[in-house]
């Protein structure tokens, strides 16, 4: 390791410009010419659309347009997709209804997106925006999860029960047979709230029309500008490929829910040709609550069979998934192909078997957010296993023990094969960091002041490094999932990497410069990292699933060979050697056995110049490129401990330890790892004590800005304790798992078990407000709720 | 139209603008100066502080009228030319920070909880001073241990000055 190679905890390049106030960010930008877009979106749940009169916004001031559905149809513009096609049990396809930009005939949610007002000033749009009139026949809606097979409301005319699919994983009959010699059964019903991922910077775009070119530019917040230029051309068909180009810069926080092609950077691309001005639109917090991609809201009945001894042998889940008014770009596969295949945890279970039932609501469209449907997953074995072992009288963390995988690569009975992993080592390290040894006593420390104190485990397991093209091509994803690189040497040596990742907080700028400085010995900031630009990087699917270090990283890395095996040719002709006796280190090509050698950046220089050798033999340049394909999931997992206190007047819950132990493979950048690790706990943290999205009987979201959602502030919180253990992943060349979804996943059971712990029954809904907590303390039933 | 006049980041400015233009929206849009982000419309999350007449104030909550006669900083003008203004380098040090569109408004709040409270700062005082700023990328770990750092170093360096 260098100082600036890999495993150093080197600043981040990127920072100097966010500090400075220097970053670009969709809405910093500003194009000549520009117009702004307000929508007009509706006040109601579910409607029908009688009529749009916009003749009076159209004679506003500075108004330009005013566009319906009705235009988009006019103009053969596709509606919104759903990539991943999802079976249900009986082979049928998945019901998708119609999802168009701008509503035909119907809105299904408040928030969704009636017309667009286009103005020369945002004032303007908004004040014409208010002067649309609809003229909606209110139709009765459907938001609770739980009730919309049974409801009397049609969300879609394809799901009369307004049910998606009906999908199962897994052998019934052998898990059924493990239930009937079980001696003991735990069962439990958990609701994961719904959850809205709030990015500090919300969404933006700015579409812009070259007449001249016939070309089109859309700037906009999204963690996979590739995957949106495929997606706004090959389906929802603005223009081919070749005629669109998608820039996203600097982006603001993701979290999942910029990876969705969503109608507002749709509407604005087409709307900048149809008014031939570039046409920007942001959004305010409020449509951000309204209509970005929310998270989780799942309905779930588990059971778990054990033996006398306390050894697992099966696991039952039934789980109902709330999938909002209209299928977002992934959403069919979170609560089915990232969830039930994670339903095994770190555990050998002989059986499982697992039904998910998608269904509509009159609620916001819901996909992946922050770990999508492995939280989910998570939440269900790890508050089932902590119960288990309280209802048997054992020690939770030697419970796990029991029943954890110890002997790899293991095949789940739910399609996963882990490959590596020691997941007693994470357990004993957290055990120890934890103070468990201790806890007892702290116990009665605080049980003197009048406290009660709990403490709760969670020994997460997620898939990242998503994923092997032809495994999630044969479980219904519309695309492959490898990465692009490609590695540019300049004539003086400097460094080009242009990667399909993209980074929105995750420092890749950093972390990516790392590795070429440690692969070719080139100074750090020699080395520029370029993304975001589909003129610049050839083809990417983006950055979610902990996905740039275990694949991205790897098709730099194989890109990163490339170069080092043409650097070998052009400085056998430089060093009149022979190409075998070629060795590179340290950033040197020297003749093996001899004292000659030259500097890498010598031999990018004999390659631009190529004087030493003749362009017929040996190409010249120093460019190469790579597709990163990975043979496997990688498989990171971990140990997270919480300690809470709780006073039994208020039910108020204050987290006095929150202890992680995480085994991420090889670690580029321990820093930016932690910090990683930080942000997932507090995410995971929001859950379970703070973040609810409530929608009320009419679908009225009550829960739409920062006074009425719970974000987790700064003393909510407390201090993490981060440790790490190592096993590194054989499935790829540098041995990373990914560690951007870890905290998220393992913190809501973590905490919840910490509280039940405390309380000393299961009865505790997330999130764990005062409220809950207090009505938990004293055995009334808890409000599930808004508090 | 309403005349404006204040001095922003040292510089004098004077702008005609609509009534209703936020701070927030004066120096982003008037001035082009974007680091003072904008992240809720309910004064909630903090990325817009700035400070007007040295005190830290949510651009976003506040109309450029009532700024005008005002000395206003911004996020662009807390550094000394090159060099990084002490809670700046304190937050890169700590990496308080990830996709850093929280990082302007939790620097300038920063600062200001410095000016006010001093440098002697523990955990449980700063965590309840950035009650105003939400971050959703950092579980505000580093951040805590970025402001601990920066106060210490605007400290060392005032104290510098002063003997200079
Ligand atoms: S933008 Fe000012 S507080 Fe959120
Ligand atoms: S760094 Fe992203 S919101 Fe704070």
């Amino acid at each position: 390791m260098t100082g600036t190679g890999i495993g150093a905890p080197v600043r981040r390049k990127e920072d100097q410009r966010f500090i400075t106030g220097k970053g670009r960010y969709t809405d910093d930008l500003t194009r000549p010419g520009q117009a702004h877009a307000y929508f007009v979106r509706s006040p109601h749940a579910h409607a029908e659309i009688v009529k749009i009169d916009k003749a009076a916004a159209e004679a506003m001031p500075g108004v330009l347009a005013v566009l319906t559905g009705d235009d988009l149809a006019a103009d053969n513009i596709g509606g919104l997709i759903c990539g991943w096609m999802i079976h249900s049990k009986d082979g049928t396809p998945m019901k998708a209804g119609a999802h168009p930009a701008l509503a035909q005939g119907k809105v299904r949610y408040v928030g969704d997106h009636v017309a667009v007002v286009v103005a020369e000033t945002l004032a303007q749009a908004r004040d014409a925006a208010e002067a649309v009139e609809v003229d909606y026949k209110l139709l009765p809606a459907i938001a609770e999860t739980a009730k919309a097979r049974s409801s009397k409301v049609v969300v879609h005319d394809v799901a009369p029960d307004n049910t998606v699919y009906e999908w199962h994983l897994g052998d019934k009959d052998a898990t059924e047979a493990a239930f009937k010699k079980a001696k003991h059964v735990t069962s439990l019903d958990i609701t994961n709230n719904r959850l809205i991922p709030n990015p500090i910077e919300t969404r933006a775009a700015i579409g812009e029309y070259d007449m001249g070119t016939d070309t089109y530019t859309l700037y906009t917040t999204s963690q996979n500008p590739h995957v949106a230029r495929l997606v706004l051309s090959a389906f929802i068909g603005i223009a081919p490929e070749n005629k669109l180009r998608v820039i996203a810069p600097d982006v603001g926080g993701g979290f999942g829910s910029k990876i969705f092609i969503y109608a507002e950077e749709t509407v604005c691309v087409w709307a900048s040709k149809k008014v031939g001005r570039p046409v920007r639109w942001n959004s305010d917090r409020t449509e951000a609550f309204l209509s970005d991609a929310h998270g989780r809201d799942h309905v779930t009945r588990a059971q778990l069979a054990l033996d006398d001894s306390g050894k697992i042998l099966g696991l039952r889940v039934h789980t109902i998934a709330n999938l909002g008014a209209y299928l977002s770009t992934f959403s069919s596969s979170v609560p089915t192909y990232l969830y039930a295949p994670l339903l095994s945890g770190q555990y050998d279970i002989p059986a499982i078997y697992a039904e998910v039932d998608g269904v509509y609501t009159n609620t916001a469209p819901v996909d992946a957010y922050r770990g999508a449907g492995r939280p989910e997953a998570t939440f269900v074995v790890e508050r089932l296993v902590e119960v288990a072992a309280r209802e048997l009288g054992m020690d939770p963390a030697k419970f796990r023990k029991k029943n954890y995988i110890k002997r790899f690569p293991h095949q789940t009975p739910v399609i996963m094969n882990y490959d590596v992993g020691d997941y007693g080592a994470s357990l004993e390290k957290a055990l120890e960091m934890a103070d468990y040894k201790g806890f007892n006593k702290r116990k009665r420390e605080s049980a003197k002041k009048g406290k009660l104190r709990g403490i709760g485990f969670s020994s997460y397991i997620e898939a990242c490094g998503i994923a092997p093209s032809q495994a999630v091509g044969s479980l219904g994803a519309g695309v492959g999932l490898w990465e692009s690189a490609e590695v540019r040497v300049n004539p003086t040596g400097s460094v080009e990497v242009l990667t399909g990742s993209h980074s929105h907080g995750q420092g890749h700028e950093t972390t990516f410069a790392q590795l070429v400085c440690e692969r070719l010995g080139v100074d750090i900031n020699q080395v520029n990292i370029v993304h975001g630009d589909t003129d610049k990087v050839q083809f990417g699917m983006g950055t979610y699933g902990s996905r740039s270090g275990a694949v991205g990283m790897s098709a730099i890395t194989r890109a990163i060979d490339k170069v080092i095996e043409k650097g070998k040719k052009v400085a056998a002709y430089a060093m009149e050697a022979s190409e075998k006796d070629i060795e590179f280190a340290d950033g040197k090509f020297s003749v093996a056995g001899t004292d000659k050698s030259m500097a890498f950046g010598e031999i990018a220089l004999q390659a631009y110049i190529a004087h030493k050798f003749s362009g017929q033999d040996l190409e010249p340049g120093l460019k190469e490129g790579a597709f990163y394909d990975p043979t496997n999931f990688t498989f990171p997992a971990g140990m997270h401990i919480c300690e809470v206190e709780i006073d039994p007047d208020t039910g108020v819950t204050t987290i006095e330890r929150f202890t992680a132990v995480d085994d991420f493979g090889v670690v580029i950048n321990p820093m930016i790892v932690e910090g990683q690790v930080h942000g997932g706990i507090a995410q995971g943290v929001g859950q379970a004590l703070l973040e609810n999205a409530v929608y009320d009987e009419s679908g009225q979201l009550v829960t739409a800005s920062y006074m009425d959602y719970a974000m987790p502030r700064a003393d909510d919180l407390p201090s993490f304790d981060v440790g790490m253990t190592v096993t590194p992943c054989p499935s790829n060349p540098l041995g990373i798992k990914g560690c951007g979804e870890a905290g998220a996943i393992a913190a809501p059971p973590a905490v919840i078990n910490a509280i039940t712990n405390a309380v000393g029954h299961e009865d505790v809904p997330m999130p764990a407000t005062p409220r809950a907590v207090w009505h938990a303390i004293h055995k009334a039933k808890a409000p599930m709720a808004a508090e | 139209m309403a005349s404006v006049t204040m001095t922003v980041n040292g510089k004098s400015v004077t702008a005609d603008v609509d009534p209703r233009t936020l701070l927030a929206q004066f120096v982003r849009e008037h001035l082009r100066l974007t680091g003072t982000h904008v992240g809720c419309d309910t004064s909630q999350c903090g990325a817009c502080v700035v400070h007007v007449d040295g005190k830290a104030v949510k651009a976003c909550t506040m109309l450029a009228v009532q700024a005008d006669g005002c000395e206003v900083l911004t996020i662009e003008g807390l550094a000394d030319g090159a060099e990084l203004h002490p809670m700046q380098a304190a937050f890169r040090e700590h990496h308080g920070l990830q996709c850093g569109y929280c990082t302007p408004g939790m620097i300038m709040t920063a600062v200001d909880m410095v000016n006010r409270l001093g440098s002697d700062l523990d955990e449980a005082t700063i965590r309840h001073e950035l009650e105003g700023n939400i971050c959703r990328c950092t579980g505000y770990h580093n951040i805590v241990r970025a402001v601990e750092t920066g106060a210490k170093a605007m400290t060392g360096a005032s104290a510098r000055q002063a003997a200079e």
